[in-house]
């Protein structure tokens, strides 16, 4: 048992880190304000774009498995680096259910917010993202 | 005790291990249904093909034939789903989150399913965009049989998505495009109905006559 632990240590998954931004980014595309990139990224990057900042214990097996697939779930659902590459309408739809997750606090997840205290939302952060969002959803 | 420590923390690994695998489990058995869709839609496409070569043999007033034949399919098609979603709109009107779920998987089969062969360039790739959003607003409702509210959000973007699909395609049924003005934050909502009669699936049976016919398509 206490090989089987140990050995599963040295199987390595792939990594969701890439430097590169393409110009479909949400961030890049819609160029929000820093205070909005700055939210974007602490409370949404590390699970909806290519790259994310990895916690000391994501290198821990099982848990980086765990996290992988979370990632990968996540990233089919929304990616925010290919985020102008949706259709008008995919990204309409998109914007107004990440208003609905932000309203119910679905988003971030707790799970998510435990370990990462600097991605939770305040009922402020919350209402600045809302309302980005409402203007751009209403623009396109 | 340290023992003791070690042992926790070793189930602990062992415990998440187990839950990962049972997961993974899950996700092949998704793949594999995917896979099943697809080759039905292999099918449909072969049937179309061989719909095709005959044709190529025709003289014009059996092509005639063959292309009312094709539009009687294409509205056929457009029945199923408007059928589904009828169906899909009043339970969510009767609040019935599990009938809601289930309606959303034979909505699901008729968009992918559907055959936009004989569609202009332009309609095709509407089409395309059109499918590809509602799909994931069916795939939503069908995972979320346990909540009906987030069901709802998710109709009403496939609401907006059927009307801009039966612009194209068309509908041999009468619908009513139907408005409630509170939903979205009071930016109001639309879906489509086979009655005049207001029967809310936005907010169900707690506000069930709000909203008013737009227009009759």
């Amino acid at each position: 048992m206490v090989i089987g632990s140990v050995g599963t240590q040295f199987i390595p998954s792939d990594l969701n880190q890439s430097k590169i931004v393409p110009k479909e980014d949400i961030i890049k595309f819609y160029k929000p304000q820093e205070e909005i990139i700055s939210l974007l990224k602490n409370s949404c990057y590390d699970c909806h774009s290519n790259n994310t900042v990895y916690p000391w214990y994501s290198k821990l097996q099982p848990i980086s498995w765990l996290l992988e697939s979370h990632i990968a779930e996540a990233k089919d659902e929304l990616n925010f680096n290919e985020f102008n590459a949706y259709s008008k309408r995919k990204q309409k739809a998109k914007l107004k259910s990440i208003m609905s997750q932000l309203e119910d606090d679905v988003m971030p997840l707790k799970s998510y917010v435990l370990m990462h205290s600097n991605a939770k939302l305040t009922d402020n952060d919350k209402a600045i993202i809302i309302a980005w969002i409402e203007k751009l959803r209403d623009s396109l | 005790m340290k023992l003791l420590k070690l042992i926790t923390s070793l189930s602990v690994v062992l415990v998440l291990g187990f839950s990962t695998l049972s997961c993974t489990e899950k996700k092949s058995e998704n793949v594999s249904k995917g896979t099943e869709m697809k080759n039905n839609d292999g099918h449909d496409h072969e049937h179309s093909e061989e719909v095709k070569s005959e044709n190529n043999n025709m003289n014009d007033s059996e092509m005639d034939q063959t292309n009312m034949d094709m539009d009687m399919q294409k509205s056929n098609k457009s029945d199923t789903m408007i059928k589904s979603y009828l169906q899909l709109k009043n339970a969510l009107v009767y609040n019935h989150s599990d009938d809601a779920a289930n309606t959303a998987k034979s909505i699901l089969r008729a968009f992918k399913s559907f055959n936009s062969d004989g569609f202009s360039d332009n309609e095709q790739k509407e089409l395309v965009e059109i499918f590809e959003n509602a799909i994931e607003q069916a795939e939503h409702i069908v995972k979320n049989a346990n909540n009906i509210e987030h069901q709802r959000e998710h109709f009403e973007v496939m609401s907006n998505d059927m009307i801009d699909l039966l612009a194209i395609i068309g509908s041999d049924e009468t619908l009513y495009q139907t408005r409630c003005p509170m939903y979205n934050n009071g930016k109001g909502g639309i879906w489509l109905s086979e009655t005049k009669e207001i029967r809310n699936p936005f907010y169900g049976i707690k506000m069930l006559t709000c909203g008013s016919v737009q227009k009759e398509i």
